[in-house]
């Protein structure tokens, strides 16, 4: 096989593998986005939260004690222990639930009946309180994310590839692991929504609130479950993302990156949100590859957006976007 | 014969079989517009019973009142108070009404679109607990009085007709094995053969299940043909009551809300008088 022929396939590989990530971001828009017609602004920000939050338990560090050690004069930053990676994702999973509560509490319950703009503006309101909460509870230094999870080049894969082809394929282990992980994700959230009855309430307040709660569902209940599943997803591309580039505040500019996933997805679809991010990761890497060297490079900046605009031009629904149904 | 039966009814209606007692209620939406100025009404159990008016008499309002519905648009029942079975009801929220056994089926019907028939059914079905086996059983009820829905369950309801739409609002609302269920405006939009099929399924359930119906209708012709009792609404306030025989032969009805008078149907000319006569209702 040429070997330009085989580089394109290695960069097509790595660009499925980021496109699984950028889908796992997506991913959190669209649940929120479909069970209450709000786009989440702040998702992004819930991402790096959760992994302050994971990395701060872990590291048995003193939550606020920047504000602690300025008012009392004390000099306290951790605790003397570490703890265990699988106990500190429960407890990070626990925080984000806590935080969906609270946002159902002391936000979205006040607004209910308001045009979805305000909600949005809420949401906007929310992203940049807890990027200042985060920075105030866990500190602004970049921390480094280890749960323990494979980094680096996977051998078995370059070497299987060097013996067919006689060039190695260069994947990351921990794309691999992304990409498994988000497959679970999706697999367990599709079936959950089809197929038990709180996802089921879940698609109804989805397409009618008013008539949901004539049924006797709870709008609360549902609200606070999206938000903790979406909080939850969060948390998941948080330890991804962060473990593939630290934990830092441009962690939530990951959110940037899903919009462009979304508009090819459709806001409302959770396989939307997964082929779109791949359609994105691959369509990134490929023009860059191919196209790139013609025009100077570094077209991953706009490429997806673009990408967009001519979905937005000829499908605004998004390729698995729910149809508006209209009787005629 | 007739008077008999109106005497046990009254006689019903005094010892206190009322299933609903709304008392005087007013309510007012986003602290400022006064929609209903003091309404009472009493739904024996049982019974079909029909409130009825033109558009924004209240109709609606009164439902949502009971339903608790009001909240989320806003509305507010600043005076008087709703039984249910003798208990206070009014400050309940519509999932514990729903569980007490008192859903709505909202004007224009309102599925889940990207649902599929059954799916919308077993929504129905959402504050239930008593296994899947009843609720199953339920089900084969309700196909059982609605056999479209039955051809038509797994398509998406958002694609069915309006008929089958009103069908699959209702057939939900039984889903929750109601004790009463609040009917709004059930022939909206509909073809004269198709409300009449609805009517007659509305009947139906009253009488096998025993389900007791508080139905809003504009169709006042219809609406006393299967009620037991009526209460016409204008401008907020119940302006008249009684047995539906005895509505659908007062003249006044009959001129207002039927279309019929004396001399036959009226013309348009005649439309001062009409208003004149109104005033009095009002």
């Amino acid at each position: 096989m040429p070997e330009q022929l085989l580089f394109a396939m290695e960069v097509t590989l790595n660009g499925l593998m980021a496109g699984v990530l950028y889908a796992l971001v997506a991913l959190g828009f669209v649940l929120i986005f479909k069970a209450s017609g709000i786009f989440n602004y702040a998702q992004g920000v819930m991402a790096l939260f959760a992994a302050l939050t994971l990395v701060g338990i872990q590291q048995g560090q003193v939550p606020f004690s920047h504000l602690i050690n300025a008012v009392f004069g004390t000099e306290i930053h951790h605790f003397p222990w570490h703890v265990p990676s699988i106990i500190a994702i429960i407890l990070a999973a626990g925080v984000m639930v806590l935080f969906a509560y609270l946002v159902e509490k002391y936000i979205l319950q006040h607004l209910i009946g308001q045009p979805d703009i305000i909600l949005f503006m809420a949401t906007i309101g929310l992203a940049y309180f807890m990027e200042g909460f985060g920075d105030i509870m866990w500190g602004s230094e970049i921390k480094t994310l280890d749960v323990g999870l494979p980094q680096g080049m996977n051998l078995a894969i370059d070497e299987t590839t060097f013996n067919m082809f006689g060039y190695g394929f260069f994947i990351d282990n921990l794309d691999i692991v992304a990409a498994i992980v988000a497959a679970l994700l999706v697999t367990s959230l599709v079936i959950f929504s089809q197929y038990t009855k709180q996802g089921r309430a879940l698609r109804a307040v989805a397409d009618d609130h008013s008539a949901a709660l004539s049924v006797g569902i709870s709008l609360r209940f549902i609200w606070v479950l999206v938000w903790s599943i979406a909080g939850f997803v969060a948390l998941v591309a948080g330890i991804m993302w962060g473990a593939k580039s630290g934990v830092q505040f441009s962690l939530s500019l990951i959110a940037l990156k899903a919009l462009p996933v979304l508009m090819l997805g459709g806001f409302t679809s959770i396989p939307g949100a997964i082929v779109g991010g791949l359609i994105i990761g691959v369509g990134e890497q490929l023009f860059e590859f191919a196209i790139g060297p013609m025009i100077g490079g570094a077209t991953q900046n706009w490429f997806a957006y673009v990408l967009a605009l001519v979905f937005l031009i000829f499908r605004p629904q998004g390729l698995f976007g729910e149809k508006i149904i209209e009787r005629v | 014969m007739l008077d008999a039966a109106q005497t046990a009814e009254k006689t019903a209606r005094n010892a206190g079989e009322n299933l609903l007692e709304v008392n005087n209620i007013e309510v007012i939406y986003n602290h400022v517009i006064l929609v209903l100025k003091g309404v009472s009404l009493n739904v024996p159990k049982g019974s079909i019973t029909a409130i009825l008016g033109g558009n924004g008499a209240g109709k609606t309002t009164t439902l949502k009142a009971i339903s608790n519905l009001l909240q989320s648009e806003r509305g507010e029942v600043t005076k008087g108070s709703i039984l249910h079975m003798g208990e206070n009801v009014a400050e309940l929220n519509p999932s514990a009404l729903v569980k007490r056994g008192v859903i709505q089926v909202m004007e224009g019907r309102h599925c889940f679109e990207h649902l599929t028939v059954e799916e919308n059914l077993l929504t129905g079905a959402y504050t239930r607990t008593d296994g899947k086996a009843a609720i199953a059983s339920d089900l084969e009820m309700v196909y059982d009085y609605f056999p479209r829905l039955k051809e038509r369950r797994k398509s998406q309801a958002g694609y069915t007709s309006g008929g089958e739409q009103q069908m699959v609002a209702m057939g939900r609302a039984l889903m929750s094995r109601p004790d009463m269920i609040l009917l709004d405006e059930p022939s909206m939009g509909l073809a004269p053969q198709l409300v009449e099929q609805i009517f007659e399924i509305v009947k139906k359930v009253n009488e096998q299940e025993g389900v007791t119906f508080l139905l809003a209708e504009q169709n006042t012709n219809v609406a006393l043909r299967y009620a037991h009792y009526g209460y016409i609404l204008e401008n907020g306030r119940v302006v008249m009551d009684g047995p539906a025989a005895e509505l659908r032969e007062n003249p006044d009805v009959k001129e207002f809300y039927l279309g019929m008078s004396d001399e036959g149907r009226k013309s348009f000319r005649d439309v001062r008088s009409y208003r004149r006569r109104k005033r009095w209702l009002a």
